[in-house]
């Protein structure tokens, strides 16, 4: 399964609900202000770090570039464009989106 | 046109395939319309003979508070609503125990009978569906 | 493959259907199909034909009028939610058509995949 999130981690408990809910093996895509769950040094990287053990972590990198976090995304976390988002969602059976 | 079902025929493109259609509720009602307009997306799919669960969750659980009355902020009060699903033939209601806890709730707080759930067990009936709605 | 997209927040004020106008687009790009885009909730404000963003900001609306012509794509506005927010067909984008619910769960037979965009 395809999770998404859009939520920042510091304003929203969508994240944290997502790595509740996402199991071993599923895919979680960060996207609009979700990307700052993504990013090195934040009171949420080693929870996200922890949870890229069990699943796959994207990030939109659009979606990073434009908020200027580009240089900060933590090291395994995989940076796609909307055709790869397309890709996420092929290749998964369904999607949540954690709004 | 059909009203209840906006236009879309039953034809048997259409009504020979059932899918599980899980509508996931996060949020609380009234002060914000997505409570109330996911209820509207539950009823018309009712008319679609498909497998449908819903799931409240996080804020979600304060939809099916008891006791509401919505008089003073001049707002309809559509928790009444949670009650007639049953005639309607959906009566798959999942609640997240942990959600229920963390707000000091439980099933005597609620205006239907719902099947309570952990987060685990939460994760797998998500897993199984074949579209999720979420609001 | 088939996709269903439902877009639930308005333009400008959300980034939810910008991100669902560039998965189209790209979507479309590499050859899938869109088998219906659903607004729902504020997301019915994408229709408007009354809208007029600044010239050096993109406009939505023309935007969605766009994709439909060139992929041919059904653009679907919930008739309660956009009754409510003063949407009609009077001021309906071109590309648009406002019809019921039925379309949403319709859409989510249909298609392989259904991806909700909001808030």
């Amino acid at each position: 399964m395809l999770h998404t999130v859009n939520k920042s981690p510091f304003e929203r408990n969508s994240l944290e609900r997502c790595l509740d809910y996402a199991k071993k093996g599923s895919a979680i895509l960060l996207i609009e202000d979700g990307v700052y769950g993504a990013l090195k040094g934040t009171a949420v990287t080693e929870k996200v770090k922890k949870a890229m053990k069990n699943v796959t972590i994207y990030a939109l990198y659009p979606d990073i570039e434009a908020r200027g976090m580009q240089d900060r995304a933590i090291d395994g976390i995989k940076l796609v464009d909307y055709s790869g988002f397309v890709d996420l969602v092929a290749e998964h059976r369904n999607v949540q989106s954690w709004v | 046109m059909n009203e209840t079902t906006g236009g879309v025929e039953m034809d048997e493109e259409v009504s020979g395939v059932v899918k599980k259609f899980l509508y996931v509720n996060r949020k609380a009602p009234y002060g914000t319309i997505y409570a109330l307009e996911s209820l509207e997306v539950v009823l018309i799919a009712a008319a679609f003979d498909q497998d449908v669960s819903l799931v409240f969750m996080d804020d979600g659980v304060y939809q099916l508070a008891k006791g509401q009355h919505t008089k003073s902020i001049n707002v309809k009060n559509f928790s009444p609503t949670y009650r007639a699903l049953e005639g309607y033939d959906i009566e798959k209601l999942y609640v997240e125990k942990e959600s229920m806890d963390a707000r000091g709730l439980t099933a005597a707080d609620l205006i239907v009978p719902v099947t309570m759930l952990s987060t685990a067990e939460m994760a797998d009936l998500m897993e199984s569906q074949d579209v999720v709605l979420s609001f | 493959m088939k996709f269903g997209i439902m877009v639930n927040e308005g333009p400008y004020t959300h980034e939810a259907s910008d991100t669902a106008y560039l998965f189209a687009k790209a979507a479309l790009e590499k050859g899938h199909q869109i088998h219906r885009i659903f607004f729902y909730h504020d997301g019915v404000n994408n229709s408007t034909k009354l809208t007029e963003p600044p010239q050096d900001d993109r406009n939505i609306v023309a935007r969605w009028t766009k994709l439909a012509a060139d992929y041919k794509i059904d653009l679907v506005v919930c008739v309660a939610a956009a009754l409510r927010r003063g949407i009609r067909d009077e001021n309906l984008a071109e590309g648009f058509r406002i019809s019921g619910l039925g379309q949403l769960i319709e859409s989510g037979i249909q298609a392989d995949r259904l991806v909700v965009f909001g808030d």
